[in-house]
């Protein structure tokens, strides 16, 4: 059999999980949809004593609007998200990077939760997040706490969530009123692993872009916002060479490696292509909305 | 080692019952468990597609799954395309465009053209190119898979 052994638990509700969280210590993995944490079992390159099974709680899948945001349950599916008419009018840019994470197939099983916890730098959900200004909530025996986006990832496929915790729920802002989004990424093929993505909001009209948020995935050890980019495009009039300033200045922000895929030069070059593209695109749409 | 647990489930029409380690796989479940060799096993970690099923109406990689998760499922392998002897229009296109060559990705274009037509029965050929790139065919060139979809979404429409 390829995964290593592991004594497998099943729990009904979010208080068993959390109770067995807490008896293994580190010890025990949690599994949401399995997409990333089943391969590492195959190949054994992850060997927990335990592995929490998250699929039954189903208390734990659901998507509904509340005081301005969004809130999905840990273990609702990408597939349902992508479907969702409270996604697709509310965060359409979650929707739009919902069709970019992995395939269909993937997706019927993969979670956001599950995406957001394993925080593979690659990752979609997590520079949408990022982008947007997020928050994780999580919980433990002790209660729940949220978490901001920009505190939450902390490194390489490492995040705050803490011993005796897990991962509870996703809040995201309703997007501003006008706003426009792209999220593009490059990868050598359909569904595989981004060399490089965007996520953009921006809201702007016919004169001046009024605000804007933008996120890189892939290029960095966690999800970075690009803060600099941002002030670039902020009350310029996003002619075609503030825009081409502030993917240049997006491609010396970010903090890509090289690996058998892409040099991190070709990842530099990528996210200057990718920030004018999003942004171009984004902006065109908060105008359209707007007339 | 894991106490083993008991897995009932509907695979193609028949329920049937087993006891599995946790760790076993799903795939290697319907294939030496349930004897349904249909479903191929590729690269056993996500990527290839070749174990594509239908897990309660949706389609999923079974090398990704745990037999145990299975427990009250429905699964529909490639087995479970055809009626008795009449093929599943999917299959009967594949045949009449030229959609495989060594086969062994077959039953995964199956499977993920199922679900694809039943969330999209009128898909565009990016469309189809977009939803059948989650399984990989290193003979075809794709070209015949993606006529033969269209072929059978006309079909099934009618």
């Amino acid at each position: 059999m390829k995964p290593p052994p592991f004594e497998y638990h099943d729990p009904g509700s979010v208080g068993e999980a959390i109770a067995l969280v807490g008896r293994y210590g580190g010890e025990a993995r949690l599994l949401a949809g399995g997409q990333s944490l089943v391969p590492l079992l195959n190949f054994r390159l992850a060997n927990p004593a335990a592995l929490i099974d998250l699929n039954r709680i189903g208390e734990l899948s659901y998507i509904r609007e509340q005081d301005g945001q969004v809130r999905i349950g840990a273990m609702t599916r990408q597939r349902a998200i992508e479907c969702s008419t409270i996604v697709q009018q509310r965060i359409p840019l979650l929707a739009e990077a919902t069709r970019m994470v992995g395939h269909l197939p993937t997706r019927t099983r993969g979670t956001i939760g599950g995406s957001i916890a394993h925080a593979d730098p690659a990752a979609e959900y997590p520079c949408v997040v990022r982008a947007l200004g997020g928050t994780m909530v999580v919980r433990s025996a002790g209660g729940e706490r949220g978490i901001d986006a920009a505190q939450f990832f902390q490194g390489f496929m490492s995040t705050a969530i803490g011993a005796g915790e897990m991962l509870d729920e996703v809040r995201l802002p309703v997007a501003e009123r006008g706003a426009g989004w792209a999220f593009e990424e490059f990868s050598l093929r359909r569904g595989d692993f981004a060399l490089a993505g965007i996520a953009a909001m921006v809201v702007a009209d016919d004169e001046r872009c009024i605000s804007a948020r933008i996120a890189a995935c892939a290029v960095g050890e966690i999800p970075l916002r690009l803060e600099q980019v941002e002030s670039i495009l902020r009350e310029s009039a996003l002619s075609v060479r503030t825009v081409d300033e502030a993917a240049k200045c997006a491609a010396e922000q970010v903090r890509p490696e090289g690996d058998i895929h892409a040099t991190a030069d070709y990842r530099r070059h990528l996210v200057r292509v990718l920030v004018r593209r999003a942004v171009t695109r984004a902006a065109e749409r908060s105008r359209a909305i707007g007339r | 080692m894991a106490q083993p647990r008991k897995v009932r489930l509907t695979i193609n029409g028949s329920v049937r019952e087993a006891s599995v380690e946790p760790r076993r796989l799903l795939v290697d479940f319907i294939r030496e468990e349930l004897g349904l060799t249909g479903t191929h096993i590729g690269c056993e970690h996500g990527i290839c597609g070749a174990c594509t099923v239908l897990f309660n109406g949706e389609a999923v990689r079974s090398c990704l799954m745990f037999a145990v998760q299975a427990n009250g499922a429905e699964v529909t392998t490639v087995e479970g395309l055809a009626q008795g002897n009449e093929l599943h229009p999917l299959q009967q296109a594949f045949w009449e465009n030229h959609a495989l060559q060594c086969g062994f990705c077959t039953p995964g274009m199956l499977i993920a053209a199922c679900d694809l037509l039943r969330a999209n029965p009128s898909p565009t050929e990016e469309e189809i190119r977009d939803g059948l790139a989650a399984v990989l065919c290193r003979c075809t060139g794709y070209q015949g898979i993606v006529e033969a979809v269209k072929a059978a979404a006309g079909k099934l429409r009618s």
